[in-house]
């Protein structure tokens, strides 16, 4: 019973990391029909953003020379969990813009320059070695420069671009962007694990019944509650999450209604990427996980099962689909099983999409001819 | 009559003409380089199947690596454990080297092609209820689930691999000789496809499954051999793979390697034979030879992904083919000095 009591308090934790990485994926889903395959890579640089804000932007003292600096080192935690989340929602409207929003208007010259850039600093990265020693600022020129000359090529590719109604092309172009933010994490942060020390004070509850909880966990859960709770109010009684709603009914409809669809659906990147952001500032800073460039794909797809779970396109589906896709893992993580724990989402996909494939809550919308 | 003289003829022509490239390759080329153009072969083998699923009969499979592997993990499982087994109590099967091992490799093959095609049925029949993204989703997962069960049976190694399988295929001219006659194979399998009655209803599915129910056709039945078809030539490479490179590890079949295989068929354009194939070659032999570039190349793919799905959507060829008519239509107007009517 204990034992159980144990693994469900775990789950817990676990789960409400995958509700709020969830919400974005079925935000995102419920407003443009599209499998955000990038935002468990969001998570990611929401993780390493935590960790440089504790490591080296923000000056956290280490608890264990200065037991006396607990005070400030929470007041600078939360500073660094709005900067993870300002940065992630940033990151999330950059890639609404430069990489789905040409999939639904059409490759425009700015998106030329932006994706000529990008193809700019690692052929520039190149030729580094013919740089060396003149310093950063000579190879951002030298890049800028590049990108500048790639332009007219991506102009150029373009020149007769259709516009395709597949999904699958979306679908494509986002694990385009995710394979991207992790190769280019692999350049910016290095393939070696990172984890950062303790600087949060760390205290355990005994619950009656001999059940352990930390104080990490239950600020995880406090703090993804407060955001789901927020982003509830954002979607029910404000303007913009009025419009968000109404593009998730009929984007066609909403257009003619004179909602300025583009900047919703930014809207919607930047709501998503701040959670998923938080979700993995959090991670880096309370639970002690090694973080990688590439730690964000499996919790990613993981949120993401939780989100059909839930039904894709429900805030409250995600919610309750984080939840139970945590406890789920927590148990199987916990029993003699534990080495299919990474499985063990997939096999929980499988089930729902063919027993009910709206999922817990969401609504089944029938084929029309 | 005449007919099959002729296709009998053709086909032993198709193979007369491989055993000659093979000799000659093998001869000529450097072995570093050689390597890569069987793994070449191996790739084309997998884009033209999954060209099968995603081209032909337009249903979206990003799992592939799984099929591959349960075909490389069975047939190499076949050759390291049970073929042992089975040729000390039966007598009658203890043959000389040369027969034995093309005994041996051909029943591995058929072993991991129809291990990998009962994987295909498993995955099929949710394709049955699922369309578009969800089924990709389920796919991809469940390429992770195989890569998850191999990595917990320890009579194939586990996580640390399956080492010391036989190189049956060869090393030389006779490894070229078994990989691309299977490129040959599942090319011709695809190219008859599009131009038999069966094949037209695959491609009915593709452009308007409503309307092709609607037409008689059964689309449960096409989807599910689909998947059938394209997974056990998955499952074929994935045996020659095994018997080539004579260790696997459930690392090479990961998640990436399924990208990675519909990253060849959509740049190649889905649809595609050629293109597939064309994307194929490029996406693996490119990598092998800028590895001066280490760090930025993938930086570089990925970019280029986006790229092209941002201004080829329908991928390099979209749904047409390499010709010599066409090329010659083209260079044609070109020489013709650029008369526009």
């Amino acid at each position: 019973m204990q034992q159980i009591a144990q693994q469900l308090i775990y789950g817990i934790q676990l789960g409400s990391l995958y509700a709020l990485i969830a919400l974005g994926y079925t935000m995102v889903y419920g407003v443009l029909r599209l499998i955000n395959f990038a935002h468990g890579d969001v998570y990611m640089v929401g993780a390493f953003v935590g960790f440089y804000a504790c490591t080296r932007w923000l000056p956290f003292k280490d608890l264990a020379v200065h037991p006396e600096a607990a005070g400030a080192n929470i007041a600078l935690a939360v500073v660094a969990l709005l900067l993870a989340m300002a940065i992630c929602s940033a990151m999330g409207v950059l890639i609404e813009r430069f990489a789905y929003r040409p999939l639904r208007n059409g490759l425009q010259k700015a998106d030329a320059h932006f994706w000529g850039l990008v193809l700019g600093f690692p052929i520039t990265g190149l030729f580094m070695p013919v740089f060396n020693g003149w310093g950063p600022l000579v190879a951002v020129v030298v890049g800028v420069g590049v990108g500048f000359a790639m332009r007219p090529l991506v102009a150029w590719l373009a020149r007769r671009v259709k516009l395709s109604e597949s999904r699958l092309n979306a679908l494509i172009t986002a694990i385009g962007v995710s394979l991207l933010l992790e190769n280019g994490g692999l350049l910016v942060f290095g393939a070696n694990p990172n984890f950062i020390p303790n600087i949060l004070p760390e205290r355990t509850y005994m619950l009656p019944g001999g059940v352990m909880v930390g104080s990490s966990q239950l600020t995880i859960l406090g703090v993804s509650l407060v955001l789901m709770l927020s982003l509830r109010y954002i979607v029910m009684y404000t303007r913009p999450g009025k419009a968000m709603r109404a593009i998730s009914h009929d984007i066609e409809a909403a257009k003619l209604m004179g909602i300025d669809t583009d900047r919703v659906i930014a809207f919607t990147f930047a709501l998503g990427g701040s959670l998923a952001g938080a979700g993995g500032a959090m991670v880096a800073a309370l639970t002690h996980v090694k973080i990688t460039p590439l730690f964000g794909l499996l919790p990613g797809l993981k949120a993401f099962v939780a989100a059909v779970l839930g039904g894709a396109g429900s805030l409250p589906g995600a919610m309750v689909g984080g939840l139970l896709m945590g406890s789920a893992e927590s148990f199987v993580a916990g029993s003699s099983l534990s080495m299919f724990r990474d499985a063990i989402a997939f096999c929980v996909l499988i089930i729902i999409l063919l027993v009910r494939p709206a999922g817990l809550m969401g609504r089944h919308v029938p084929e029309k001819v | 009559m005449r007919w099959l003289a002729l296709r009998t003829l053709t086909v032993l022509g198709c193979l007369a003409a491989l055993a000659v490239v093979s000799k000659l390759l093998s001869a000529n080329l450097d072995t570093y380089v050689f390597l890569v153009v069987i793994q070449c072969g191996v790739a084309m083998t997998l884009a033209a199947s999954l060209n099968l699923i995603n081209g032909i009969t337009g249903q979206f499979s990003i799992g592939h690596a799984g099929f591959y592997a349960a075909g490389a993990y069975v047939g190499a499982a076949w050759t390291v454990l049970w073929q042992p087994i089975v040729v000390r109590h039966v007598p009658l099967l203890q043959l000389g080297a040369p027969v034995g091992d093309t005994l041996t490799l051909l029943i591995a093959i058929v072993v991991g092609a129809a291990a990998a095609a009962v994987a295909g049925v498993v995955v099929g029949l949710p394709s049955l209820r699922l369309r578009g993204d969800y089924l990709a989703i389920v796919t991809l997962g469940f390429g992770e689930v195989i890569r998850v069960v191999i990595l917990n049976i320890d009579a194939v190694g586990g996580a640390r691999g399956l080492t010391g399988i036989p190189t049956l295929v060869g090393s030389g001219d006779l490894a070229f000789f078994w990989v691309f006659g299977l490129v040959l194979a599942v090319v011709a399998l695809s190219r008859n496809l599009m131009r038999t009655t069966r094949g037209l209803t695959w491609l009915a599915v593709r452009e308007d499954e409503i309307a092709a129910d609607a037409m008689g056709v059964d689309t449960t039945r096409v989807k599910v051999s689909a998947f059938v078809v394209g997974s056990a030539f998955a499952g074929v490479a994935g045996v020659m793979y095994a018997h080539y490179f004579t260790s696997i590890s459930p690392d090479v079949f990961g998640m990436d390697m399924s990208i990675i295989i519909t990253t060849m068929v959509v740049l190649g354009g889905t649809g595609s034979v050629s293109g597939s194939l064309l994307a194929a070659i490029v996406l693996t032999a490119l990598p092998e030879f800028l590895r001066f570039m280490q760090d930025y190349r993938m930086v570089i793919f990925s970019t280029m992904l986006v790229v092209v799905m941002l201004t080829r959507p329908q991928g390099m060829f979209g749904h047409g083919e390499i010709s010599f008519a066409k090329l010659k239509q083209l260079f044609g107007r070109r020489a013709a000095g650029g008369a526009k009517p």
